[in-house]
């Protein structure tokens, strides 16, 4: 299973809502020629009025075509997995996959990578990215292994499906506005296995000693007393959301059930027209057609079968995970407040160390602050981003269900075509 | 949608047909011109309606009856459009006259009835025979049945179909006049003897072949028809689902709403469709479930015309044994054992007077027996003539039904497919606006 396709409209969420500081130094980016030019000669942007040649001159225009560009040319940066590969050692066996990088962002020492990396390597990336910004939403993994219904690991299906969620999963980071200047992304991109290795080695980064007391509060947590209203109301919503996509996903699954059960009854049919052909003359030749007939659209159904298996259960798949990712988000958020809100009546209650306390409570706050704001705007990215995967996923859907119905009327069409101009040539019937 | 009201016209002498999608139209197929009742008479089964009653053994029943209606060809095409006549028969009715014409008509492929019991059922069709469905889709089937024989060249000018369809009263004893039952006991012992026939005409082995395997493969394929017809109605109610879902998604969300609640309507129109598509589908079946039953009836003749065949031998048999004993009684020589021959070695020879007069019944029963074998043999000569042209009648009909309702098969497929691309592609709308 080779074949570098660059697919990168799989996710085609664009980083709109990005914090202010970010946003101003892609654009400052962007005002470069050349990198003009790299942008128009990728045929996969599918926004294609980017370059609009009647620009307006008012300021408010200006901030607008701002906003604009920025959409479709933050995309500096393109991420390709492909190529999984089997490697066998004494331990054991596993999978890597290619990391392909085309970038021409400064801070990468060039502007092509290619990388090999294993699951493992994923799972590492999205642990640090959780633990330097818990109140950001990171995409979810692709499951460590699906037991249900699985055969195997290594089975063919099942690494192109992973495969493909992985390819989704570092688009997502590539897009956010923050993970995608995350160090640890970058030397996931770029680094040799060996170098990554000894990165992973390190230990946490002063980023991750943040994460670090975050745990350790969350330990000692006893709740949140004051939440702000609109967090609450994102709790339902994740709540609500959590319920409708599971069950979006599970009714998607039956109906790839009932699908596969009609295939099989379906597949006797053909065979048995064509039994009958053979017990006679003048039938024969259109018994056969029709047996002919329901063999096609047995392919087509075959086919339509696989296309929801491989397209729509892997997206609803993902936003199930998404859900839980949500509520895990928003249990941190808490945790930071509730750290805060203890750290509060502390200093109103006890007596010594009063300097440290207050210390503390400052960063607590600023803490609190920082993840409310985060979460906010990520909160916001994320519907967007939201939306446009499950439309999206959608759509494909219903345009995949269109072809199949129209593959399938051209079989039943072509019969009738040869019915009657057989008969007319026979001069048997006349369908006038 | 089912069949068009009351007042269905049968189609006359036309052999111009179109594959419309009137159900009438595919099934009045093949109506003979000339001799054809139906030249002179509309007829229709209209209606069907239950009634009780007390039955043969004084208990109480509910059963159906149908309404048979019939009109002057004429009246019509004056359009002055008078009330038919009209009147009501039950299923049992049907049977009896059917009954009556295979014994009367031996050698011709009487048209079949509509099943008795439903069967090859699928989950969602009912399988009682009082379920409206059933009943409508039987009415239809009568009256296809009563067509079929009203546009056959001899059953049409039958007296006893005549006056099923016009007397209401006191038909049923005119069919037992006619001492039909006698004859049908007879025979049906007969067919249900297992008997061998020396010299089997090959065509109409060949032919009771052919019926074994059409009712065999048509069998196989409803029953296939009938389980990927449940699957599919499976396929279509889950998308319902759907539909619901999306209803209660679109409720949490603010942009998307509107998106998701127009795409649900459109998933529970696509659970919807499901229903007139297998409806559709069940006529599909019916066309099929009489050509099985037809195999049935072109079998009977086949094994009718093997007892013809072999009544005639047997006639021929006993006509040689008897000939060859009035040989040894003449010359007096033996030739082949016989317990007489036995007998009388053992206990001496006949008197002259007692072989004279064995030798006199002897030619009486030969005489007889060459009467009675010239008249099988007329028989069987007559049955061949009479039932080889109704056998080509019946393949040419059935050739040109079978296709008929491959391509009212194939219409419905695309007819299905063109609903399906149109619910998608309105799904596909709401999708985009999500």
């Amino acid at each position: 299973m080779s074949g570098s396709v660059v697919d990168n409209t799989v996710s085609s969420g664009n980083s709109s809502a990005a914090i202010p500081t970010d946003v101003s130094g892609q654009i400052l980016d962007l005002d470069e020629d050349d990198d003009l030019e790299v942008f128009s000669k990728d045929t996969t942007l599918t926004d294609g009025s980017s370059f609009n040649a009647s620009m307006q001159t008012s300021p408010a225009s200006m901030i607008n075509q701002y906003k604009f560009e920025e959409d479709a040319d933050t995309k500096d940066i393109f991420v390709t997995v492909d190529n999984p590969e089997s490697h066998v050692t004494a331990i054991e066996t596993y999978i890597t996959y290619r990391v392909m990088t085309k970038t021409t962002r400064s801070e990468f020492d060039s502007s092509e990578f290619e990388v090999r990396r294993r699951y493992q390597d994923f799972l590492w990336l999205k642990g640090r990215l959780e633990e330097a910004h818990p109140t950001l939403i990171v995409h979810p993994l692709p499951e460590k292994f699906v037991v249900k219904g699985m055969v195997e690991r290594f089975n063919e299906d099942f690494i192109e499906t992973r495969r493909r969620a992985l390819h989704r999963f570092l688009n997502k980071i590539a897009e956010h506005p923050i993970f995608s200047s995350s160090e640890d992304f970058k030397i996931f991109l770029t680094a040799a296995s060996g170098e990554l290795t000894s990165h992973k080695k390190q230990g946490p980064g002063f980023l991750s000693r943040m994460g670090d007391t975050v745990k350790a509060v969350a330990a000692a947590v006893r709740g949140v007393r004051n939440r702000p209203q609109e967090f609450t109301e994102m709790q339902e919503y994740v709540e609500a959301f959590s319920q409708k996509i599971i069950s979006l996903d599970k009714v998607t699954q039956r109906i790839v059930r009932e699908q596969k059960e009609y295939l099989e009854e379906l597949k006797e049919c053909g065979p048995t027209y064509a039994l009958w052909s053979q017990s006679e003359e003048e039938l024969a030749e259109p018994l056969k057609n029709v047996a002919g007939c329901v063999d096609r659209c047995c392919k087509e159904t075959e086919e339509q079968v696989k296309n929801l298996s491989d397209h729509l259960i892997p997206v609803l798949h993902e936003y199930v995970l998404c859900a839980d990712t949500l509520k895990a988000v928003l249990r941190r958020r808490d945790n930071i407040q509730a750290d805060f809100e203890a750290k509060t009546e502390a200093l109103a209650t006890k007596k010594a160390n009063r300097d440290t306390m207050r210390d503390d409570l400052d960063k607590a706050e600023d803490r609190l602050e920082w993840a409310n704001n985060a979460l906010k705007s990520d909160w916001t990215r994320w519907q967007k981003v939201m939306r446009t995967d499950l439309r999206s996923a959608f759509v494909d859907t219903a345009e995949r269900n269109v072809s199949y119905y129209e593959k399938c009327l051209a079989v039943w069409e072509s019969f009738l075509h040869s019915q009657r101009t057989d008969a007319e040539g026979n001069g048997k019937v006349d369908f006038s | 949608m089912a069949d068009s009201g009351s007042e269905d016209i049968a189609v006359i002498g036309n052999t111009d047909l179109t594959p419309s999608e009137s159900e009438n139209n595919v099934k009045n197929a093949m109506v003979e011109k000339g001799t054809s009742l139906l030249k002179k008479m509309e007829i229709s089964v209209a209606e069907a309606e239950k009634r009780t009653g007390k039955n043969a053994v004084n208990m109480q029943e509910t059963y159906t009856v149908y309404l048979i209606e019939t009109r002057p060809v004429d009246a019509a095409s004056e359009g002055t459009n008078p009330v038919p006549d009209s009147l009501w028969r039950r299923y049992s009715e049907f049977e009896l006259l059917r009954n009556y014409l295979l014994v009367t008509y031996p050698f011709l492929v009487v048209p079949p009835l509509p099943e008795k019991r439903a069967e090859f059922v699928w989950h969602k069709l009912s399988a009682d025979n009082m379920d409206p469905d059933f009943v409508e889709r039987r009415r239809v089937g009568l009256e296809n049945f009563l067509l079929r024989v009203a546009s056959h060249p001899d059953l049409s000018s039958d007296k006893i179909f005549y006056s099923f369809l016009t007397e209401e009263n006191g038909w049923k004893e005119t069919v037992f006049e006619t001492g039909f039952q006698a004859k049908a006991d007879s025979r049906l012992k007969a067919l249900n003897a297992t008997f061998r026939v020396k010299n089997p005409d090959k065509r109409f082995a060949e032919m009771k072949h052919y019926g074994d395997e059409l009712q065999s493969v048509i069998s196989q394929l409803l029953r296939v028809r009938a389980r990927a017809a449940d699957r599919l109605y499976g396929v279509y109610k889950v998308h319902g689902n759907y539909g619901r879902v999306f209803s209660e998604w679109s409720a949490i969300e603010k942009e998307m709403g509107d998106g998701l609640q127009s795409a649900g309507h459109h998933m529970d129109a696509y659970a919807a469709s499901v229903d007139d598509i297998l409806e559709e589908e069940e006529h599909y079946a019916d066309q099929l479930k009489e050509y099985l039953f037809y195999a049935d009836a072109l079998r009977a003749v086949c094994r009718k015309h093997e007892l013809t065949q072999y009544e005639l031998e047997m006639a021929a048999q006993d006509l040689t044994s008897k000939k060859q004993q009035r040989e040894e009684l003449a010359t007096g020589t033996i030739r082949t054992f016989s317990l007489k021959g036995v007998t009388s070695k053992l206990f001496g020879q006949e008197t002259p007077e007692q072989r004279e007069a064995k030798l006199k019944m002897l030619e009486t029963q030969i005489e007889e027996g060459e009467e009675l074998v010239k008249e099988r043999n007329a028989e069987c000569e007559e049955f061949v003539k009479s039932a080889w042209v109704d056998i080509e009648r019946f393949k040419e009909q059935k050739d040109h039904d079978l296709r008929e309702a491959l391509i009212s098969y194939a219409i419905m497929q695309i007819s299905m497919c063109k609903k399906g691309i149109q619910v998608w592609n309105n799904a596909k709308e709401c999708f985009s606006k999500m």
